[in-house]
Formats: structure tokens, sequence, C-alpha cells
């Protein structure tokens, strides 16, 4: 599939999974690749976190502004923003947009939200995605890419509007609610990519949350990325002692030793991310994107682009939902 | 960077007075020879209850009666330790070790209503606050309140006295305050000035509070609903005269975390992300004068070639083993170094190892590898 094509597909793609498994950095590389696609690009940011920013070479938290993460390219890329979201910067928001200017900072400040928040579970995350759901609108860009809390949290996060229409509470707020449940039950406006590891627990959970989601939440999934894989061993079929004996050398049995232990545990790591993105294929019948392990201490633009490049190649290699 | 709104009024309320109590330990062991409550702590995804589990082991395999509350509600911890299932009360994990083993998985809204049970004057007063609607969302839309139970539930087994050792795993939380802050965030809002306003007098009359008050009302009822309204002006109205009891317990759970015998030991994995992370969840310990007493890195890469090795035999034949190797071992180096900043950060904690095995086990078998590498 092209990678324009991929990008256009929703106006939404929410980035989810468990607990380190990436899904800031899988964000930072989506926003690259789509903006090497001409795309212009909004991540939204619901913790505020760092990685974002340190993945396209800049520093410090991000903040309610949105701050100007990578300008349009010359050869026609597309822009990189990135801002942060959360429940209380929404609230203020909706309720100035509601003509309660003067009450909204106070009320947030008071600890009130959290009283309300408690008495009504789901209308921080409702608040939050209204206002994505504004930004989509709006067309504030051609892309938004909403980095999403870790995946139980991510389940919550994603139905707890339906959950609020269907308690039928009247008001404005049910309102916003019907407006987030279309929002995420229109494919061509928003879609969520779940993001894993080619480990037993990441994909264990990937399984039933793409389940969870797709039944209560009633999103659709795009592609699993997997990410972190391990090259494919090559040239390691043969215990090191034998290679050495058949090629008549010589050589010191620590260093043989260790040769062979590197070798077995080369393949065993294979074999379970093997066994894993497996029986992810088996499970879940959604395309995979599979991304490779770097050898890298931390994330930088360097390390972005090579991701976003790889997920380019894995996007061009899924078949077209027309053509299949 | 300013916090939010709420945040940021919560963070004016300084820790108490410096009090400088919790310290590092001087090796791994003491961890589970001479500490009586072990916290872990970190972001999530990094195994954090795995390494829960893994120095409540230890310490049963040093002799000690150790408990283990974990937080995580798969049942992997129950599958790994053979037990049946874990409520929020200990079971004994059997073992060939000279100490007891138990484990138990946090109840938040169980340890909660055992609170309400504890602290109500009445049987009726117990009842009507726990068939409260906003009662009953109380343990999972606050947030914080699963973070206060497992310190709750913490005090609750250092205080029944059973235990030589606890070991509780915390939930997924970025910021430390979060955790630290638990006690206070329930019952600030418990004690929410507001609410507390529209109680006096008891029949709820808007003409007794003040103009501003009935704005905010009159604001959330019209965003909200007003039957909104009237769930959390019966809750409190149920709750009244229960808050100095929650007050006291919340500060003796408070007391408990700041004290000498308390040991934070911050969990990270090796990935880049994770020990950004790390490093941020350490900062904001140390704004309390919190100590991380150590650091465990978890599934680190492990090094096969030693420093006496022979360098590459160069035989084309032997090529491809040769790169495995030192692509392995450079990977360690790389994993070793990658986390040296954080090391540096939390110093002088000690450092302990939990690497990467080329298999996956979950059973007590995988925890039994991992202490043995852990405390080695």
């Amino acid at each position: 599939m092209d990678v324009g094509t991929f990008c256009a597909q929703s106006h939404v793609l929410v980035i989810a999974g468990k607990g380190g498994v990436g899904k800031t950095t899988m964000s930072a590389a989506l926003a690259k690749m789509a903006a090497g696609a001409g795309k212009s690009v909004l991540i939204v940011e619901l913790e505020g976190k760092s990685g974002i920013t340190a993945a396209f070479g800049r520093h410090g938290d991000l903040g309610y502004e949105e701050v100007l993460l990578a300008p349009a390219g010359p050869g026609g890329g597309g822009s990189v923003r990135a801002r942060r979201l959360t429940p209380d910067d929404a609230l203020v928001e909706y309720l100035e947009d509601h003509g309660l200017k003067r009450v909204s900072k106070r009320l947030a400040r008071s600890g009130i939200l959290d009283v309300v928040s408690t008495a009504i579970p789901g209308i921080r995350d409702v608040l939050v995605l209204g206002k994505v759901k504004q930004l989509e609108r709006d067309r504030a860009a051609d892309l938004i890419l909403v980095d999403a809390p870790a995946t139980g949290h991510a389940i919550t996060f994603l139905t707890s509007a339906s959950g609020m229409v269907s308690a039928a509470r009247g008001g404005p707020l049910r309102t916003q609610a019907q407006d987030v449940v279309e929002l995420l039950n229109d494919p061509a406006r928003c879609r969520v990519l779940l993001v894993t590891l080619p480990e037993e627990l990441p994909v264990s959970e990937t399984i039933e949350s793409a389940f969870t989601l797709e039944d209560k939440a009633g999103v659709q999934l795009g592609p699993v990325i997997v990410n972190a894989c391990d090259p494919e061993p090559v040239g390691l079929e043969r215990p090191a002692a034998e290679v050495a004996a058949a090629a008549g050398l010589t050589v010191a049995p620590e260093h043989l030793a260790a040769l062979e232990d590197a070798r077995t545990f080369r393949l065993a790591r294979h074999t379970v991310s093997a066994e894993q993105i497996e029986r992810l294929r088996r499970d879940l019948p959604l395309p995979h994107l599979l991304v490779p392990a770097l050898d890298a201490e931390a994330i930088g633009p360097a390390e972005t682009e090579v991701l976003a490049a790889a997920l380019a190649d894995a996007v061009a290699a899924l078949v077209d939902e027309g053509a299949s | 960077m300013p916090a939010g709104g709420a945040e940021g009024a919560e963070s004016g309320e300084a820790a108490d007075g410096g009090k400088a109590a919790t310290r590092p330990v001087a090796t791994l062991p003491e961890l589970v020879t001479e500490r009586s409550v072990v916290v872990c702590c970190g972001s999530g995804g990094v195994g954090k209850t795995t390494v829960s589990a893994t120095i409540a082991l230890a310490a049963a395999r040093a002799g000690r009666r150790s408990c283990v509350v974990t937080v995580d509600p798969a049942r992997r911890l129950a599958d790994a330790l053979g037990v049946e299932s874990l409520p929020n009360t200990p079971s004994e994990v059997q073992g060939d070790w000279p100490g007891h083993l138990y484990a138990l998985m946090l109840d938040s809204k169980g340890t909660f209503d055992d609170l309400v049970q504890r602290y109500a004057r009445t049987p009726e007063q117990a009842e009507s606050i726990l068939g409260n609607r906003l009662y009953q969302n109380l343990a999972g839309a606050l947030s914080g309140t699963q973070e206060y139970m497992a310190m709750e539930k913490l005090y609750e087994l250092v205080h029944s006295e059973e235990f030589d050792i606890v070991v509780v795993d915390t939930p997924p939380t970025r910021n430390a305050l979060d955790l630290l802050d638990a006690p206070r965030r329930l019952t600030r809002f418990l004690e929410n000035r507001l609410f507390r306003a529209l109680l006096v007098p008891t029949r709820m009359s808007l003409r007794a509070v003040g103009v501003a008050t009935q704005a905010l009302l009159r604001t959330i009822s019209k965003v909200a609903g007003a039957e909104i309204v009237q769930d959390v002006v019966g809750f409190f109205q149920a709750f009244e005269g229960m808050e100095d009891g929650f007050r006291s317990r919340a500060s003796a759970v408070h007391e408990l975390l700041a004290d000498p015998a308390t040991a934070y030991v911050l969990v990270t994995s090796a990935r880049p992300d994770a020990i950004t992370e790390a490093g941020f969840f350490a900062g904001k310990l140390a704004e309390r004068d919190v100590a991380v007493a150590a650091l465990v890195v978890n599934r680190i890469a492990p090094s096969f070639g030693d420093a006496e090795s022979e360098s590459p035999s160069g035989a084309p034949d032997l090529a491809a083993l040769e790169a495995n190797l030192a692509a392995l071992d450079a990977r360690a180096e790389r994993e070793e170094g990658a986390f040296s900043g954080l090391a540096a950060q939390v110093a002088p904690a000690p450092v302990g190892r939990i690497p990467l095995f080329g298999d996956d086990v979950h059973e007590l078998l995988g925890l039994q590898r991992a202490a043995d590498q852990l405390f080695r």
C-alpha cells in the first residue's frame, strides 16, 4: 500500500498498547513517515512526556501550546507539531467554549473536578476525546496522532464515551459523548493502532485488548505494530564446536563456549519472538507492521528516521484492502 | 513547567518538613535481610510485579516470613506462584525454603469497603456509604485511590505483625508524587470545602451557601446534570463524622511511607524510554526527600564474552558466530552504559540486574532464577 494512501485512511490514529512497548517512539516514527509522504501531522500527547520531543531532537516536556517539532520540508514533506492535552486543560477549554470562562479556572483548581469526575466516571476521557474531535473537525492537521495511555487505561479511555451515552444523563456532556462515539466509530475519521513487542505478555495483552476495543468501544483497528523485532539469525545453524572442528580450527575453549552461549541465546530469543508473532497472526486477524529492534542508547532524530523508514517499508508491503 | 490546575494546587503542600528518613541499602541482600517494607515502583511494563515477587521470594529463602502484595489484575502472579487465587487476604505459597512466602492480590474496592466499615460509627452509616453511587465509583475513578489502597493494605499487613517483610508492587505510576500523595489526596477529596459548606445546615439549602458556591453548583448541574449533585451531596452527608478516622489513618500510612525501615526500589528495564521514565520518577522522589533504596534493572541483555577471552579467530567459517557474539556483547555494554546516568542519579543506592534469559519462564522456577541473579 502506498504510504500516502495509508496516512489518508483516517484523520485520527490512536496509538495504544501496554506500558513499555514503545508507543511514544512509534508515534514519533509514524509522524515522521506521514510527514515524509507530504502530510502535516499533529501529535497529541496525553501525559506531556518528554519522549516525543527527544525523538525529534528537542528538549523538555510538551505543554498545552503546540510546538513545531519538524518544519515542512523543501521536498514537499509535511510539518510535525505536538501538544499536550490533559483533562484539566480540556475542562477549562470546554467551560470557556460554553460561556463559563469566569468560573472555569476556579473550578479546575478547587478540586471539584475530582469530585465531579468521581461522580461521572469517564468525564475526563470524554473531555479529552471531545477536544481531539474538535481538532479533527477543524482539520488541525492532515493526520492527528494520539499517543494513548497504557492499554488497561486505553480501554477505559476509549469506552468511556459510549458508557456515558448509554447512562443517558442529559445535558451538553451527553452531546459531547455522542460526538466522541461518532468519531470513534467512523473508520474514515479514526482508527486505533495497537503497538506490541514480540514477547508473550505484550502479545497476550494485545490480543485481549483488540477484541475488547472492537466490541466495547466500536473502534476499527488498523495494523498491529510489532516493535523491536530481532533480525533473523543467519549462519548460526550449527554448534560452534562443530563449525570449528569441520574447518580444522583450534579455538580456545573459553572463547568457543562464549560463541556457543551467544549462539544458543540468540536462537532461543528468536524462537520466542517468532512464536509470539505467529500467535499474533493466528489469534488476531489484523495485518502487521514489523519494526526492527534498534541498537541505540536513546531515541533521537536519527533513530526516528530509521524507524520511520522501516514503518514505510512495512506499510508498502501491506496488501491494499481493495485489491484483496 | 507548571502542572495542570488541580495538581498545581496540590504540589503547593510540601511534605512533612524535610524529614529525610528513607535511605539506600548498602548492598542488595540487605533489602531482604534487614528491611521490613519494600515498595517497588516505576513506570508500566518494566516488570515491577516480577521484581516484587522475586524480592519476596528471596526473603523467604533467607528465612523470613515474607508477603508480596500485587496490584496486577492479571492472574499471572497467581499462576507463577502456583496458588489458586490471590484474593484480598494472604495465601501461602508452597516451596522449599526456610521461611514463609505469602502473596495477595490487591482488591482496591474491598480494601476501601473494609476501611469504611472500620470507621463508620454505626452499621447503618457504613451501609449508606457502601450503597452510594459516588462511593461505588470512588475506587475506580478517583485517580490515586488504587495507589492509596495499595499503601493502606501495606500498612494493614505491616501492623498485623504476621510478617517480617512486606513487598508491595505499585500501580504503574508515571509521577512518584501520585504514590506518595495518594493518602493526602483522598483525605483532601473527603474534606472538599465546598461540600462541607453544603452540609451546614444538614438539609441542603442553597441559600445557606455563598454566591460563588452557588454559581459553581449551578455550573456542575448545568454541565453534568442535577442528579450528579444529588449523588455527591448524599455521599458527603453519609460520610459526615468519619473524616477524622480517615484522616488519622491516612497520616499513619503516610508516616509508614516515610519510615527508615521502608525501602523504595526503583524498577526499570534497559529500554531507553523506560530509563528516561525511571529518571523522571527518581527526580520526583528526590523532590520529597525520598531516597531510592536500590535500583533494579530488569531484562538486561546478558554479556557472553569475558575480558580474558581471546580476540576473534578471524576464520571465515566462524564469521557469523563471531559477529553474533560481538553484537550481543556490544548490546550488553550499551545497555550497561544506558543506565549509568540513572545509577549515578540514585547513588549510593546499589544497582541490581536481572538478565534477559534465553527463554521466558513465568512459573516459580522463573522467579527463583531471577532471584539467583539479582542477589548473587
